[in-house]
C-alpha cells in the first residue's frame, strides 16, 4: 500500500522504506506540515477531510503519472486526515529514482497534483471563525472550476 | 437509485453528507442544477462531480446505481 490515507500520526520513515530500491540514487521526502500564519491571520488548527476511496486511487494515479514520466521511479504517499495543530505533519510523499535531479523533480510533481486531483479539503480553525478552504492562492487549482484535459484521465 | 455525495462547505450546505434520489439519466450539468435548488448548496459551479471516484464533465450521464459526489476545489497538501 504505497498510497494512503491516516487517521493517525503520519511515520516518516516507514513512508521513506516504501521506496527503497536498488536502482535509487537518490530518495527524496517532502513533509508538510501545518503552518501557523497565512496572510496574517493566525491559526488555530485544521481540520482535514477526504474522500477517502477517492483519494487513494488519485494519489494511485499521481504515481502512475511519476512512473511514466520520470524512468525508475518510486513513490509513495501518505496524507494525513483529522484534527492537525500548528507543526503536526500533513503529507509526507517519498519518492526514489536513479538519480537525484529527477528524485527532486518527480517529488514536486507529486505535490504540486495532490493540490489539484485528490479529493482532500481543510477546514481552517482561527481564534474568529473557521472555513472551509477552497483554492489556495498557491495554487492555481482549477481555473475553469473544473478539472480539464489530463486531469479527467484514469 | 443513486447515492449522491457531498464533501466539505457542500456538506455543511446541505446538512447531510449523502443523499438518496433518482439521478438515472440525467446529465452532470442537470444533477447539478436540481441539487441546487432542491438543497439550497451553493457554489456548485466551482464544484467538480465524480462519478463513481472518476471526475466526470457537466456531458456525462448518469446510470442506474452509479456513486455520485460533488467535490468542491481540494485543498490537501
Amino acid at each position: 500500500m504505497n498510497y494512503e490515507i491516516s487517521k493517525t500520526p503520519i511515520d516518516t520513515q516507514a513512508v521513506i522504506d516504501k521506496v527503497i530500491q536498488r536502482n535509487a540514487g537518490a530518495i527524496t521526502t517532502f513533509i508538510g506540515t501545518v503552518r501557523e500564519l497565512t496572510a496574517g491571520k493566525k491559526t488555530q488548527y485544521l481540520i482535514y477531510e477526504a474522500y477517502e476511496s477517492m483519494a487513494v486511487k488519485k494519489l494511485q494515479q499521481i504515481g502512475d503519472e511519476i512512473q511514466q514520466r520520470w524512468e525508475g521511479a518510486e513513490v509513495a504517499i501518505t496524507h494525513r486526515v483529522g484534527r492537525l495543530d500548528i507543526t503536526d505533519v500533513a503529507v509526507v510523499i517519498a519518492v526514489s529514482t536513479p538519480h537525484r535531479a529527477d528524485a527532486y523533480e518527480a517529488n514536486r510533481y507529486a505535490i504540486e497534483r495532490i493540490k489539484e486531483i485528490v479529493p482532500i479539503w481543510k477546514k481552517e480553525h482561527w481564534e474568529d471563525g473557521q472555513e472551509w478552504v477552497g483554492n489556495q492562492l498557491e495554487t492555481v487549482a482549477y481555473p475553469t472550476g473544473k478539472p480539464e484535459g489530463e486531469d479527467l484521465g484514469e | 437509485m443513486n447515492k449522491v455525495l457531498f464533501f466539505a462547505h457542500l456538506r455543511d450546505e446541505a446538512g447531510a453528507e449523502s443523499v438518496m434520489m433518482d439521478a438515472a439519466g440525467k446529465t452532470v450539468a442537470e444533477l447539478k442544477t436540481l441539487i441546487a435548488k432542491k438543497y439550497g448548496v451553493t457554489r456548485l459551479d466551482t464544484a467538480m462531480v465524480a462519478i463513481n471516484e472518476e471526475f466526470a464533465p457537466d456531458a456525462d450521464r448518469i446510470g442506474d446505481g452509479d456513486i455520485i459526489a460533488f467535490i468542491p476545489p481540494v485543498s490537501g497538501g
